[in-house]
C-alpha cells in the first residue's frame, strides 16, 4: 500500500515538473497533494490529512486562476516554460536527494510502540493553544500584518495632503 | 428503521463468515456496497427534487409546471433522463479533451465523498470520522476545482468566465460557511457529526446560534451555486457558464453532482443546526430516518423558495456582501459564542 502511494506521489509530481501546459501541471500538483494526504491517513494523522486536502488541493483554484491570469499567451499548450541549463539542475538535485538520504539514514528515528491516539483533533489543540501558544500566535500575527501589507499594496495608500 | 444496519450488519458476516474473506476484503467490498447505494440515495432524490423544483417554481411564479405525464407530471423527469442518456456527447474540436472529459466526473465523485459522512440515523453512518465536519468542508473545497477544469478546458470564453466566477465566488464563501459552522462545534465540543446530533437531544443548536444558521443558509446557497448567487451559470449573461459545451450523459453528471450536493448541505444544516434524525417535541412515532429526511427536505424547500424569489445579484455586490458583511458577521458570532460559552461554565460551576 505504502508503495503504491509513494509511486502514485512521486509520479504526478514528476509530471507536475515534466509537463509543457501549466494547467495539466497544477491539476497534477493536486494529486501529489493528495497523494500526501493518503500518507498522512496511513500515519493515523487524519486531521492533517483534512488540512492538507483542504489547504493545499483547495486552494490549487486559486493557484491556477492567477496561472492564467499570469500567462500572456493565447494557447494553453506550451506555457510551462523551461530553462535550457538541465546539467546544472540535474547536479543540483542530484546533490540534493544525496544529503537528504545520507541525512535520512543517519538519523536515529524515535521508534513508539504506543497504540496511535484516537482524538488526535483534541490533543493538537491542547498543545498548540497551551504549550506553544506564543509561537502559534506570532505566526498569526506574522500572517495577518502579510495580509494586511498584500491589500495595500493592491490598492495603495491614499494620499493626504 | 434499523433495517438499514441490520442489512449492512449481515451483509459483512456474510462476507466474512460465508464467503471466508479476510476482514479487509469484506470492508471493501461493503464500502463498494455502501457506495452504490449513496448513488442510487441521490438519483432517488433527484428525481423527486427536479419535480419539485419545477413545481414549486411553476408555483412561485404562478404558471401550470409540467403536467402531461403521470400525476401531476411526475413522470416528465424519468422521461428527461432517456432524452439525455439518448443524446450525442459533444466535444469541442478546441477542447483540452482529456480534462474535458474528467471535470464532470470529478465533480460527482467529490460529492460521494461528502456523503460518506453524513449520518442519517443512529449508526446509519458509513464512517464516523472524528473530524467529521472538517473532512465535509475539506471535500467541499475540492469542489471548485473540477468545475474551474470544466471551465478552462472548454475552452470558450462564456465557460472560462463562468469557471472564473465559480472559483471567486467559492473561495469567498467558504469561509463564512466554515466560520459558522464553527460555534455550533464550540457547543457541541466535538467535530464528530453523530457527537453534535446528540448534543441537541434537548435543544437544537438552530435557537442559540441563529445568526449562524443564517450565514449558513446564505453561504451554501452560494456553495451551490443557485439563485440568487447562481453567476457562475448565469443564463442572461454566460449562456450557462461553466457546462455550456457540455452535452447528454456528461452534462447530465453535472445535473446529479449539483442536486447532490443541494442534498448533502441540506443534511449538514439539520445535523449542525436542526437536531439531526431527533424527534421534535418528543414525536417519536415517527423512526429518526425519516425524521431526517423531513428535516431535509425542508431546508430544500426554503432552498428553492429563495431561488424562485429574489433576482439574482451582481458580481460586485455578491463579492462585497461576502467579505464586508458575513465574514465579521460570522468572525463576531464566533467571539460571542465563546464568551457566552465561558460565562455559561463560570455560571454552573
Amino acid at each position: 500500500m505504502f508503495w503504491i502511494l509513494a509511486i502514485f506521489t512521486l509520479g504526478s509530481a514528476l509530471l507536475m515538473v515534466m509537463n509543457k501546459n501549466i494547467f495539466h501541471s497544477a491539476l497534477f500538483m493536486v494529486l501529489t497533494f493528495i497523494g500526501v494526504a493518503a500518507m498522512y491517513v496511513m500515519l493515523q494523522a487524519d486531521f492533517m490529512a483534512a488540512v492538507q486536502i483542504l489547504v493545499y488541493a483547495g486552494a490549487i483554484a486559486i493557484f491556477l486562476v492567477f496561472g492564467i491570469m499570469l500567462t500572456q499567451r493565447g494557447n494553453m499548450k506550451q506555457t510551462n516554460l523551461f530553462a535550457k541549463h538541465t546539467a546544472v539542475a540535474g547536479l543540483v538535485s542530484l546533490a540534493l536527494v544525496v544529503i537528504n538520504a545520507f541525512m535520512v539514514w543517519n538519523t536515529n528515528w524515535l521508534k513508539s510502540t504506543a497504540e496511535p491516539p484516537q482524538d488526535t483533533v483534541g490533543q493538537i489543540a491542547d498543545l498548540m493553544l497551551g504549550k506553544f501558544m506564543v509561537p502559534f500566535e506570532v505566526a498569526a500575527i506574522l500572517l495577518l500584518v502579510a495580509l494586511l501589507g498584500a491589500v495595500i499594496i493592491a490598492k495603495g495608500v491614499k494620499k493626504t495632503s | 428503521m434499523d433495517i438499514f444496519i441490520k442489512i449492512a450488519g449481515a451483509l459483512q458476516d456474510w462476507l466474512m463468515n460465508g464467503m471466508g474473506l479476510s476482514v479487509t476484503a469484506s470492508e471493501l467490498i461493503a464500502t463498494a456496497v455502501w457506495a452504490l447505494v449513496a448513488i442510487l440515495f441521490i438519483l432517488v432524490n433527484l428525481i423527486i427534487l427536479v419535480w419539485m423544483e419545477r413545481k414549486l417554481g411553476a408555483f412561485f411564479q404562478m404558471r401550470r409546471g409540467p403536467n402531461r405525464l403521470g400525476p401531476a407530471g411526475f413522470l416528465q423527469f424519468p422521461v428527461d433522463i432517456v432524452k439525455v442518456l439518448g443524446k450525442e456527447d459533444i466535444i469541442p474540436a478546441a477542447a483540452d479533451k482529456p480534462i474535458y472529459k474528467i471535470a464532470s466526473i470529478c465533480a460527482f465523485v467529490t460529492t460521494i465523498c461528502a456523503f460518506a459522512v453524513i449520518p442519517f440515523a443512529k449508526g446509519m453512518v458509513l464512517e464516523d470520522l472524528n473530524i467529521g465536519i472538517f473532512y465535509f468542508i475539506a471535500i467541499g473545497s475540492t469542489a471548485t476545482l473540477s468545475l474551474l477544469m470544466a471551465g478552462i478546458s472548454s475552452n470558450n470564453k462564456y465557460s472560462f468566465i463562468g469557471g472564473m466566477r465559480t472559483v471567486a465566488q467559492m473561495i469567498s464563501y467558504e469561509i463564512p460557511m466554515a466560520f459558522s459552522l464553527l460555534g455550533v462545534v464550540m457547543m457541541a465540543g466535538s467535530l464528530r457529526l453523530t457527537d453534535i446530533v446528540e448534543a441537541q437531544q434537548n435543544m437544537w443548536f438552530v435557537i442559540p446560534q441563529a445568526i449562524a444558521f443564517i450565514i449558513y443558509f446564505v453561504a451554501t446557497i452560494a456553495e451551490t451555486n443557485r439563485g440568487p448567487f447562481d453567476l457562475a451559470e448565469g443564463e442572461q449573461e454566460l449562456v450557462a457558464g461553466y457546462f455550456t459545451e457540455y452535452s447528454g450523459i456528461r452534462w447530465a453528471i453535472f445535473f446529479i453532482a449539483e442536486y447532490g450536493n443541494l442534498v448533502a448541505v441540506a443534511s449538514i444544516a439539520t445535523i449542525m443546526f436542526l437536531g439531526g434524525w431527533n424527534a421534535p417535541f418528543g414525536l417519536t412515532f415517527l423512526p429518526p430516518f425519516l425524521w431526517f429526511m423531513i428535516k431535509v427536505y425542508c431546508m430544500i424547500f426554503m432552498f428553492m423558495w429563495v431561488r424562485w424569489t429574489f433576482p439574482r445579484i451582481r458580481i460586485d455586490h455578491l463579492m462585497h456582501f461576502g467579505w464586508k458583511f458575513l465574514i465579521p458577521v460570522s468572525i463576531a458570532n464566533i467571539m460571542v459564542t465563546g464568551i457566552g460559552i465561558y460565562v455559561y461554565r463560570m455560571i454552573t460551576n
